[in-house]
């Protein structure tokens, strides 16, 4: 518990020249595997929602999964913290391994998987309680009772969320006074409170306003040293300002797979070419 | 992926394909002037024609005026569209290549007025036969770069940054030859050192040549050529780049299945 008294997202700064060498760095060294789809298909009874698809996802950068509404991407996301479980009529083939380990495997405990692998969806759905205990909430129910060490943690995670500033006088105001950007905010604040290696990001800013929307990417960019994050997103701008990586998906199949200067200046597939500038395809 | 000669006219919204039509007329029709100011230009230096001379020097305006036009027109589209792939490209390529014309367009006039400067000398002078060669060469490049650039075309845009080699060792020996004339015969100074000053002219003709023909290649594979060698430029958009070899790393599925 001691490196929880030195907030674990203190020193994050933003730099824009940093990032275009981190950016260029990323092309040149390939990153370590944190999440990898195998041949995974998915049926939701008799529609066919994942085709086959053949994903690696590199630790610590952003990957966002682009396509037409109903390519699957949603569907593929929801996949990588078992969210799919619980929905009748829906099977699925393949593998899905977490640091190598296959995430469907009877033995994995999907509370202890979704610790590992957190989930912010589109519209925030803040618990209604205070914003000090939303962010509390996952430490409390892991068993969290010291009061300075959940202060400590809130803060961190508050400060991560790039919120405490905003928030730290009125703490125990209802989550639901905040706005709507600073509420998603606060879900991403409660998703890395309990510091999962995965973040999963499902329109994350789809619901907000140009400003709040920069913000919430600005933050993802700075999550990624942390955290391995993937997003679905609708907006193609956005994709490319904030990602590492780019899938392109459409009908359930992974089109193309690349790093994101690459498939929004010269892509390969004549698909993704259509999709992203906007053609008859 | 290859950019496709009409793949501007498939948007979904008409008005972006309109939009992106007006800019490749507009530069084909720059291009055409400036084309037209260069023949004007050497017209009028190789056989002293000073009323062409000052047409030419006239002209540059126009062709100012168009390549701020077009410039305007880029940065509108990319304002209002976010364009990318083959679009965005396209956009830059266009960007890139009008000033390049602009360029063309300023050695033809400078080419002009040295031959007002020139008038009345001897077209036996030394180094008239050199402008005579290197005019008609970079003459020929320019138009088949605008050529390779309406038609997609990158096996004519390598040919001409083959012929700027030659156009850059002719020059060099051309003024070789002209330094030594002027040592022999100093009276000759004033008149050498302009043909020299337009034959520089036509030598940064060329390389502006040159640089669209690289748009060119940029604009159809994707891949920047700039300052390689020519006979390298097909490897360049031949081998797999370095961000697919991550991909493969990243995605060993892809290949399997495909």
């Amino acid at each position: 518990m001691s490196d929880l008294k030195q907030p674990p997202f203190a020193n994050i700064a933003i730099d824009s020249d940093e990032r275009e060498e981190e950016r260029e760095a990323t092309v040149s060294e390939p990153a370590a595997l944190k999440l990898e789809a195998q041949m995974l298909s998915l049926h939701y009874a008799e529609t066919l929602a994942l085709d086959n698809v053949n994903l690696a996802i590199p630790s610590n950068k952003v990957t966002v999964c682009i396509g037409p509404s109903g390519c699957g991407k949603t569907t593929l996301l929801r996949c990588f913290n078992r969210m799919n479980d619980l929905i009748i009529g829906c099977r699925m083939t393949g593998r899905i391994l977490l640091d190598g380990e296959n995430i469907n495997n009877r033995r994995v405990d999907v509370v202890s998987l979704r610790r590992r692998v957190g989930m912010v969806f589109q519209k925030p759905n803040p618990f209604p309680m205070s914003i000090y205990d939303n962010v509390a909430y996952g430490l409390r129910i892991q068993g969290t009772k010291y009061r300075r060490i959940l202060d400590e943690a809130v803060e961190a995670a508050l400060n991560a969320a790039a919120l405490w500033n905003e928030v730290k006088d009125r703490l125990d105001r209802p989550a639901a006074t905040l706005s709507g950007g600073q509420q998603q905010r606060l879900m991403i604040a409660r998703a890395i409170a309990i510091q999962p290696e995965v973040l999963l990001l499902d329109e994350p800013a789809s619901a907000l306003d140009p400003i709040s929307s920069l913000k919430v990417e600005e933050l993802i960019h700075e999550l990624r040293k942390k955290f391995t994050i993937v997003m679905v997103t609708h907006n193609m701008q956005q994709a490319a300002r904030v990602s590492d990586f780019t899938a392109f998906m459409d009908q359930g199949r992974l089109i193309e797979f690349a790093t994101t200067d690459r498939l929004f200046t010269n892509p390969r597939e004549k698909k993704t070419e259509d999709y992203i500038t906007g053609r008859y395809s | 992926m290859d950019f496709k000669k009409d793949a501007h006219t498939h948007h979904i919204s008409q008005k972006f394909n309109v939009e992106l039509d007006q800019i490749r007329n507009r530069l084909m029709e720059m291009g055409g002037m400036v084309e037209q100011q260069m023949d004007r230009a050497l017209r009028a230096i190789l056989h002293q024609d000073t009323a062409l001379a000052e047409k030419v020097v006239h002209g540059d305006e126009r062709i100012n005026r168009m390549e701020v036009g077009i410039e305007e027109a880029c940065t509108r589209i990319i304002a209002r569209r976010q364009p990318a792939a083959s679009d965005l490209r396209l956009l830059i390529t266009v960007s890139k290549a009008i000033n390049d014309l602009e360029r063309i367009g300023d050695e033809a006039s400078k080419i002009a007025r040295l031959s007002i400067t020139l008038g009345g000398t001897s077209q036996a002078s030394p180094g008239y036969d050199d402008l005579k060669h290197v005019g008609y060469r970079v003459q020929s490049m320019t138009r088949q770069a605008l050529t390779a650039f309406a038609r997609l075309d990158t096996d004519n845009a390598m040919d001409v940054a083959r012929q700027d080699n030659w156009v850059d060792k002719h020059y060099q020996e051309a003024l070789g030859r002209l330094i030594q004339h002027m040592k022999s015969n100093v009276d000759s100074i004033d008149e050498v050192m302009a043909i020299i000053w337009a034959l520089r002219a036509l030598e940064r003709i060329g390389d502006h040549a040159r640089n669209l023909a690289e748009d060119v290649i940029y604009l159809v594979k994707g891949e920047y050529v700039r300052h390689q060698r020519v006979d390298d430029w097909q490897s360049c958009f031949d081998e797999t780049p370095l961000t697919d070899s991550v991909q493969s790393k990243l995605s060993p599925g892809k290949q399997t299945e495909n």
